[in-house]
């Protein structure tokens, strides 16, 4: 556990950048500390490994005061990633990635076979090993980045804005990689970002600075989203919260129904009743294989033949048990009957949400929402 | 009388190399010597130097400037000012060309050792290098490549320079200049010349070497 205990970094100007903080950082999860410019986020991140020493305060890494700690070997304990990857331009993949096992004084060659192994790891071709890093794209630099910060397997891993330098869809499969990575190692780690998407996705938990170096509130990114404790959080969360907290509802409190399901063997001469008898302009329909096909709208269909000779309408389906009210909210977006089809972890269908049902998830999230704790309330004029 | 050629190939036969004080291979020598030693040492003197600039920034304007001072004073009024303290030797050469060195070569280190991004500087640090193996194993290697283009420079206007000691009997492979006005014989000078260009390619062709094995990062680079 890292513990900053009322931590406070004033410059010789004058400027204070971290003002009072005091944060917990939980062993094996993923702290992200957010916020904007200014919040000295980063300026936190770094007095834990000393690049940056506090004016007051102190900093706990595992009960140890790190200031007792000389700062070159505290550093090759902990991992450090940085933006812009930092990777050494003279010297190639591999041997960046055995950066640290070489300060430790490892043999060359358990340095670099373990920087092999990192390699596969982050997801890179063992033929990128030979190149220099100009070679790589940015995506990749970073993938390196990674590796090398995890290369003598230090259980503390610092990453300052890892991921904004390279384009969105690389930066969502860089943050899937590491939520993979991280369900492997179980690190203890401290993510800086200024982008709060990013944030609620990889936290486990989410601490928002403002700026001046003020801690506004930290917090599981569910309750975050549901209970900002104040007009600063709110406002930096962005408007759409709400349906951002969606992701993390359970769809278990969903209500399925079974009987808007029909086989797409059903003769259309009897689809028009079923619809009558469930009382749905709507139904779903599978193949053979309890596999979705879509919707039809039995309705607008004609009265011969069967369902195999209408072509049904697009759906959207989420996973019962694993998926996010979110999901389900989507998949219901996606159809034009308005309802979310569920499927079990085999892709096949265990039933429709409703409409109804999802109104009345949709209420019991909005009643759950749970209250703010361990973070200060306070009143803002904006908020 | 007839027209004197511009080449005498058995003079050159005759004077390559006597084994005495003046053939053209101990002057070769002597031009390896006093322009080589100036290369190294202002090496040597310039890394402290331009190290200390990057260090305390203050100190690069005012150092820079006393050098370029240096850089602009003519050759032959210093060997004379030297003369009295050095005599007629070659560290009377010497001694000024390794100031024009140092003078070149500092700018070289300063702006070798500020073109290494900030991002790589930090992540030296948060690795846990310790400062003398961050200098040696990240920050020099880096600046090589634009050290490497100064010491390039110093090497081939060393070489050229050198010759300018001939006014004090110093010149290396100049002394065949003064020889040849003296007798009114130009195959000297054509010899002395020659030598010189091409001691100076051979420098010059010896450093791109070096730099293409010192640094195959940058080699890479460039190719891509």
């Amino acid at each position: 556990m890292i513990r900053f205990d009322g931590v406070t970094k004033r410059y010789a100007d004058g400027t204070v950048a971290v003002d009072h903080l005091d944060l917990e950082v939980p062993t094996g999860e993923i702290t992200v500390l957010v916020g904007p410019s200014g919040c000295g986020k980063t300026t936190s991140l770094r007095m834990i490994n000393r690049m940056i020493d506090p004016s007051e305060g102190r900093i706990m890494l595992d009960d140890v005061d790190v200031r007792t700690i000389d700062p070159p070997t505290l550093r090759r304990g902990i991992g450090y990633v940085i933006q812009q990857a930092g990777l050494f331009p003279h010297r190639t993949i591999l041997d960046n990635i055995a950066t640290v096992p070489y300060l430790l004084g490892w043999d060359r060659k358990r340095a670099r076979s373990t920087a092999l192994e990192l390699l596969e790891r982050v997801g890179l071709a063992p033929e990128m090993a030979r190149r220099y890093p100009f070679q790589l794209s940015g995506g990749q630099q970073q993938r390196v980045g990674v590796a090398r910060a995890l290369a003598a397997d230090p259980p503390v891993l610092l990453m300052d804005e890892p991921f904004s330098a390279v384009d969105p869809v690389v930066r969502a499969s860089l943050q899937d990689e590491l939520i993979r990575l991280q369900a492997e190692l179980h690190k203890t780690i401290v993510f800086v970002t200024h982008d709060i998407d990013e944030a609620i996705k990889l936290g486990d938990r989410v601490a928002v600075l403002r700026v001046g170096g003020k801690l506004a509130q930290v917090a599981d990114p569910a309750t975050l989203l549901a209970a900002p404790a104040d007009g600063f959080v709110r406002e930096f969360l962005g408007r759409d919260r709400g349906i951002r907290r969606l992701s993390f509802v359970a769809d278990t409190g969903l209500r399925l129904r079974s009987d808007l399901v029909v086989p797409v063997t059903s003769d259309l001469s009897r689809v028009a009743g079923v619809a009558a008898d469930v009382e749905s302009p709507w139904l779903a329909v599978v193949d053979e294989d309890n596999r979705p096909l879509g919707w039809v709208a039995p309705a607008d269909l004609p009265r011969a033949g069967t369902l195999r000779d209408v072509r049904p309408l697009p759906y959207g389906t989420f996973v019962r048990g694993k998926d996010s009210l979110r999901t389900a909210l989507d998949a219901a977006l996606l159809s034009p009957s308005g309802c979310a089809i569920a499927v079990n972890g085999d892709g096949r269908v265990i039933g429709v949400a409703t409409r109804e049902s999802l109104d009345e998830a949709l209420a019991l999230a909005a009643s759950e929402a749970p209250e703010p704790h361990d973070a200060p309330v306070r009143e803002d004029a904006d908020g | 009388m007839d027209e004197e050629p511009l080449v005498r190939w058995d003079w050159i036969a005759r004077n390559w190399s006597t084994g005495r004080v003046g053939s053209i291979s101990s002057l070769l020598v002597d031009h390896i010597v006093m322009s080589g030693l100036p290369i190294v040492l202002g090496l040597l003197a310039a890394l402290p130097i331009g190290l200390a600039c990057v260090r305390w920034r203050r100190l690069y304007q005012p150092t820079a400037g006393v050098m370029n001072v240096i850089y602009a004073l003519p050759s032959l009024p210093v060997f004379m000012f030297l003369l009295p303290l050095t005599g007629l030797t070659k560290a009377t050469v010497i001694i000024p060309l390794t100031f024009y060195a140092v003078a070149v070569l500092i700018p070289a280190v300063v702006d070798g050792m500020t073109a290494i991004p900030d991002h790589v500087r930090q992540s030296a640090v948060a690795m846990g290098f310790n400062p003398l193996r961050r200098l040696l194993q990240v920050d020099l290697v880096l600046a090589m490549p634009v050290v490497l283009a100064g010491l390039r420079v110093v090497a081939v206007s060393s070489i050229s320079l050198v010759s300018v000691g001939a006014l004090i009997g110093q010149g290396g492979l100049g002394n065949l200049f003064t020889d040849a006005f003296k007798r009114d014989f130009p195959t000297p000078a054509v010899v002395g010349i020659a030598l010189i260009v091409a001691l100076a390619l051979v420098a010059d062709g010896a450093l791109v070497f070096l730099q293409r094995m010192l640094t195959p990062w940058a080699r890479v680079r460039r190719s891509a």
